[in-house]
């Protein structure tokens, strides 16, 4: 019987792994706020990155806000590999990253693992 | 809290349950048994894994998960499990989840600092600069800092100063060590209208410079940003791991819930074992060393390079040198010095030269200014031009005093006449590596002019080396056939290419871009669209700023040599990348069924401790291997067994 029960609620448990991680799940978006010629959006690194999307406006000086509230190692710096950009990232300390807007298109951001990515849209 | 911190306590609290573990057999017993194993556990979970606890939560809110997430696990499982077990007299296994933590904060202690020794090399560049200097103020010399100069100060270097920004010497001599900027480490002479790069050291003379590049436009600070930019990019085998660091973690939940059910359900093994079998395999996966095994030998790797003079643009680069079977060189400025003379000339030498220099005195083309300074050097009276205009790929032509005089090279001489005797002596001097310039009037060549641009006393042993190393060797120029073979056999090249028009330099690259992968060496404008079609487009640190920006590698010593050291440093770090990526992967995919117990009839099993114990050192030893790379020794010439 107890068998049974741990087979039903192993699997189960596969179940809503594999929906959680791998299922389709909204991917919060911010686009950034102009004004007087600057944008900035402030990016709270927690388990991940929150927004884990941002769109720029082409050609508008940026600057993203990052904040870590997560202990973890992992997520000790943040890496710009398209903009030359590693920087660390001190535990609850606001850390401007200025980002050049000049060339549109996609770009990738990653912790200094490579193992939680965020996505910049300058357009 | 820091990680330090948090390992010193888990390691603390652990200490008298490992002396419990291997004093037991003795007959030593840890005083307040099970209780005592309960508070010490505790302890260590509130203080040290519960920042991995709130790291895994908060990823998991958003639905991802990470290395945190399987120590989480791991370690809460085996807690409270054991609570459940005390509670219900059976056998507890509180230290597995304290020696958990404590190794894995032990191999995140010594990462951490590992990391920072692979980032700060570039760093320490910038630490270079000088801080102030002497500079002429309304007349007189004034200390200023560093920021406060401007383009167009004229300062003053005393023996033993560092030059503070780039510019050129106005007065006076000096040697100067540039070995911290171009990785040369002969100090090099430098006299008044030579140029002088910040941050290099003088040594014994005292000189004046005009700043001519300050703040961010210095050598120093370009090499700086662009080391940053290589050290962080991309190198496209990541693309693999990232798609496997998606979904590694859940993977591994999955694999360890197999785990579980297959040892209780079908094999009927008691909770407790399984359960131990499941945490191992949570405790051993290490999605870290994967992540971690091409950003830190990229970063190694380029930050190495650019301290011997090699800048290596990206990742990207650095793969496709690994594949380069030919190796393609312009000649003039990249194998020749570039600083063509004239040493012959044939005819009327007053009448030759005058006509040639007239025509010649307002082009840029090397050869041109050969000709022009031999013209100073003898006094040579100029005539007057009018009606100026080039032959396209062939020279130029004007009109002096009334007549129509031209100047350019051999491809000429399918329009105008050119006695026998003067034919054999082009032949003879084309075949002793000099470029014969032809001078006419109305349609009949009545001289020549010979220049000759000797090869680098470098580039011998360079084409020496890369053909050492298997790679075919190829001389891609616009010069006359004759006169590149010439030069080739000199520097022992295999193959020349001669008589192309600059425009055609990318399209001959795309050509043997059919027999495989090739790199192109150049200097020049006109080399900018070869270097750009290239796999790997190498520039010579002397070049145009355009062909600089073109070029995937970038050699600032300019010593041809640096082609094979950079080849051989690029193959070097992408082969620490694939060792790195491979031993993280077999790492994993051995140790995971190890730990699940698949050899467990064997007698091969890991408990949760050295599961953990093997995890941390899992990564320390991919970013170890990494950090090594600073190390390893770069064979410039490879010898035939």
């Amino acid at each position: 019987m107890a068998k049974i029960l741990v087979s039903i609620v192993g699997l189960a448990v596969i179940g809503f792994i594999v929906w959680w991680f791998f299922g389709k799940h909204e991917v919060s978006e911010v686009s950034a706020d102009v004004s007087n010629n600057a944008q900035s959006v402030d990016v709270e690194v927690n388990g991940g990155y929150s927004p884990e999307t941002i769109v720029l406006k082409k050609g508008v000086p940026a600057t993203l806000n990052f904040t870590r509230k997560d202990k973890s190692s992992c997520l000790d710096r943040v890496v710009f590999s398209d903009f030359g950009i590693n920087e660390a990232l001190p535990i609850n300390q606001k850390e401007a990253i200025k980002i050049d807007t000049s060339k549109s298109g996609e770009y990738q951001w990653a912790c200094g693992m490579d193992m939680f990515h965020g996505k910049l849209i300058i357009k | 809290m820091s990680i330090t911190k948090r390992f010193w306590i888990s390691l603390i609290f652990s200490l008298p349950m490992l002396a419990n573990m291997i004093l037991m057999p003795f007959g030593w017993m840890l005083p307040g048994g099970n209780w005592t194993q309960l508070i010490l556990t505790t302890v260590i979970m509130a203080v040290s894994t519960v920042p991995f606890w709130q790291s895994a939560w908060a990823s998991f809110t958003k639905h991802h998960s990470n290395m945190d997430t399987l120590v989480a696990i791991g370690t809460v499982t085996a807690y409270i499990y054991s609570i459940y077990a005390m509670a219900t007299h059976q056998a507890v296994f509180f230290e597995s989840a304290a020696f958990v933590t404590t190794f894995v904060l032990l191999g995140q202690v010594f990462e951490e600092r590992m990391r920072n020794n692979a980032s700060n090399a570039v760093e320490k560049l910038v630490d270079l600069q000088a801080k102030d200097a002497e500079v002429m103020r309304e007349g007189k010399l004034v200390k200023i800092p560093l920021s406060e100069i401007v383009v167009g100060d004229i300062i003053r270097v005393k023996p033993g100063q560092k030059v503070a920004v780039d510019g050129v010497i106005t007065e006076g001599t000096s040697t100067i060590d540039e070995s911290m900027v171009t990785g040369e480490s002969m100090p090099v002479s430098k006299k008044t209208g030579d140029k002088v790069i910040g941050s290099t050291i003088n040594s014994n003379g005292t000189f004046m410079f005009r700043a001519e590049k300050v703040g961010n436009d210095t050598m120093l600070s370009q090499i700086v940003e662009l080391v940053k930019k290589a050290q962080n990019s991309h190198a496209p085998i990541q693309n693999l791991t990232d798609k496997v660091s998606d979904i590694f973690v859940p993977t591994v939940l999955v694999i360890a819930i197999l785990t579980f059910m297959v040892w209780y359900v079908f094999l009927g093994a008691s909770v407790a074992s399984s359960l131990i079998f499941a945490v191992a395999v949570v405790v051993i996966a290490c999605p870290c060393a994967l992540g971690l095994a091409t950003p830190t030998a990229l970063m190694v790797g380029t930050g190495r390079s650019a301290k011997m003079g090699i800048l290596i643009k990206n990742g990207e680069v650095l793969e496709a040198v690994n594949d380069v079977k030919t190796v393609i060189f312009d000649k003039t400025g990249t194998i020749t010095v570039g600083k063509p003379e004239v040493t012959d000339i044939v005819g009327d030498e007053e009448k030759v030269l005058s006509f040639a220099t007239a025509l010649e005195q307002s082009s840029e083309h090397p050869l041109a200014s050969a000709i022009v300074k031999n013209a100073e050097s003898k006094n040579i009276v100029v005539p007057e031009v009018s009606q100026f205009k080039a032959i396209e790929g062939k020279g130029v032509e004007a009109l002096v005093d009334g007549q129509k005089v031209f100047v350019g090279n051999d491809k000429l001489l399918s329009d105008v006449q050119i006695d026998n005797k003067l034919r054999e002596q082009v032949i003879t001097l084309q075949e002793e590596a000099k470029t014969v310039v032809f001078v006419g009037v109305n349609n009949e060549i009545i001289g020549l002019i010979a220049i000759q641009d000797t090869p680098k006393n470098t580039s011998k042993e360079a084409i020496s080396d890369l053909k050492a190393r298997g790679l075919k060797t190829i001389m891609l120029t616009g010069d006359n056939k004759r006169v590149a073979d010439a030069i080739a056999a000199q520097v022992g090249i295999d193959s020349v290419i001669a008589d192309v028009l600059p425009s055609d330099k990318a399209d001959h690259v795309k050509a043997l871009q059919q027999d495989g992968k090739v790199a192109f060496v150049g200097d020049g404008i006109n080399d900018a669209p070869a270097l750009t079609v290239a796999d790997v487009g190498i520039a010579m640190g002397s070049g145009t700023d355009i062909a600089i920006e073109s070029g995937g590698i970038v050699l600032v010593k300019n010593d041809l040599r640096d082609v094979d050291r950079a080849l051989a440093l690029s193959k070097k770090t992408f082969n620490r990348i694939k060792l790195n990526l491979f031993w993280a992967f077999i790492y994993n995919v051995l140790g995971i069924p190890v730990a699940a117990g698949i050899f467990y009839g064997i007698g091969l099993s890991l408990s949760p401790e050295l599961a953990g114990l093997a995890m941390a050192f899992s990564s320390l030893s991919v970013v170890t291997s990494s950090v090594l790379l600073n190390k390893a020794k770069i064979t410039s010439r490879v010898k035939f067994a």
